[in-house]
């Protein structure tokens, strides 16, 4: 559907009160209540500033480190290389809330609120890629080579 | 909580205005083209309102409670259990949404809610909403999940709302002439929104023995029309469900998940997202993540709110209206 759809127009409509009436043949209007000038710009309350995502740039190489930040709906670094019998932790730095879960769906978090940790140890080497599974588009990697 | 009577605030006032400057632009072109795709839309002062004679023709007359032949509510994204600034008191918030259904001067025919009733489904949290739910003034409360209410699998949000559903959760019925679909797409997530073939096959058997003419409204979580991709924001397999409906005189199809209210029209189907009861999602692409947005002091109340939905049988007309949390 993505394709096809993504190219298509878009409306925003929100107000005090908003109608928007359909008909059986498809057409529509739709009606508020309330007249906010388009160009009212000073009403609108700032947006806050967030930093950008920690999520690594293509190509990057994997970081050596055991914690994984959770921070603007990515993983970072979003690949990380280990040895084996090593223990990453990942904490959940956004307000939202995340899992940290294996695809093979051998290992995996409760759902982590803000300030929450997950520590997993991996014995074996491999590679291991994960999820979250609230945001499945968050991917990262723990990279585990012979201690 | 602090109230807020103006009509919009923050982040719909951004989309208001880019609504505006695009018609500014070509306004006329728009109805005109629109008219021919049965999309009659225009904006005027900066809100969206009637343009040409399909609207008036229908039949409607939006507000006037006495005309309509079906009155349900849709309420969305309640979050029970999310705890942050950008709304210390979910459940607060939740309740107020209640108390305006419940003060509305008809109980509607039912209330639909469109998914992530918690934030991190515990059962608890499906307990509490469950309670909250039960003192809703109108004969039926639906639901279904979102993907909050199924992060550790559908299993406990079936336990506690999916008796007498399919699969992981979705049904259909029938009220006052419409035909109703609640559709599941939060499970067997790999990016975007999923559906699943049984659950398409099942919509394609449950539309089969349907005239042409029965009204269609479908709701879903997640958009069933490709918002915004790189936030996960629409569904991977909806054209093959859509598919399905592309018969049918009018569909009407009812998401959350956005925080924020969107429409478009696809031919003969017209989408509309809504507002949460919990707390506001940025803007497609105006933020580095949909991270929720933290207000100043006031100004939540306008970007939550409830859907009144009426049906008029004269003219098959359907009227949404979005009210925020007072």
């Amino acid at each position: 559907m993505t394709s096809r759809l993504a190219g298509r127009r878009i409306l925003w409509a929100s107000g005090s009160l908003v109608l928007i009436t359909l008909s059986a043949c498809g057409a529509a209007t739709i009606n508020a209540s309330s007249t906010t000038s388009p160009s009212a710009s000073s009403t609108m309350p700032p947006m806050p500033m967030q930093t950008p995502s920690s999520s690594d740039p293509p190509g990057a190489a994997p970081a050596t480190t055991n914690s994984v930040m959770i921070q603007n709906y990515a993983f970072g670094p979003a690949s990380v290389t280990v040895k084996a019998g090593s223990t990453v932790t990942w904490t959940d730095q956004d307000e939202d809330s995340h899992t940290v879960t294996a695809d093979s769906g051998a290992f995996s978090s409760q759902p982590l609120t803000n300030g929450q940790a997950y520590s997993h140890t991996f014995t074996a080497p491999g590679t291991y890629t994960y999820h979250c599974s609230i945001h499945p588009y968050m991917h990262g990697t723990v990279m585990v080579t012979n201690g | 909580m602090a109230e807020n009577k103006d009509p919009i605030s923050s982040l719909s006032v951004e989309g208001r205005q880019l609504v505006a400057r695009e018609v500014d632009r070509r306004g006329f072109l728009k109805c005109a083209s629109w008219a021919g795709a049965a999309a009659v839309w225009t904006v005027s002062g900066g809100v969206l309102s009637a343009c040409g004679a399909a609207a008036l023709q229908s039949g409607a007359r939006p507000g006037s409670a006495a005309t309509h032949d079906l009155f349900f509510v849709q309420i969305s994204d309640s979050h029970i259990g999310f705890k942050g600034t950008a709304n210390p008191d979910v459940t607060g918030t939740f309740q107020e949404a209640i108390n305006q259904i419940n003060a509305l001067p008809q109980s509607p025919a039912f209330v639909m809610h469109t998914g992530d009733l918690t934030h991190t489904a515990s059962a608890d949290q499906f307990g509490m909403v469950k309670d909250m739910l039960a003192s809703i003034r109108t004969p039926t409360t639906l639901v279904l999940p979102g993907e909050h209410d199924t992060v550790e699998g559908p299993q406990l949000y079936l336990d506690t709302f999916g008796k007498g559903t399919k699969g992981e959760g979705w049904y259909s019925f029938d009220h006052a002439g419409v035909h109703f679909l609640s559709l599941v797409n939060v499970v067997n997530l790999t990016n975007l929104g999923h559906l699943g073939q049984e659950q398409i096959d099942f919509v394609q058997r449950d539309l089969s023995g349907l005239g042409s003419d029965t009204p269609l409204v479908v709701f879903a979580h997640v958009p069933l029309f490709s918002v915004y991709e790189k936030w996960g924001w629409g569904t991977d397999d909806s054209l093959r469900a859509l598919s399905f409906m592309r018969r049918f005189a009018s569909v009407t199809v009812l998401n959350g998940h956005i925080h924020q209210v969107m429409s478009r029209v696809e031919g003969n189907v017209s989408f509309h997202t809504m507002p949460a009861t919990a707390y506001p999602l940025p803007a497609p692409g105006k933020a580095p993540a949909p991270n929720p947005v933290t207000l100043p002091a006031g100004q939540l109340h306008g970007v939550l709110g409830i859907r009144e939905v009426q049906y008029h049988a004269t003219g098959h007309a359907i009227t949404l209206t979005d009210q925020h949390l007072r």
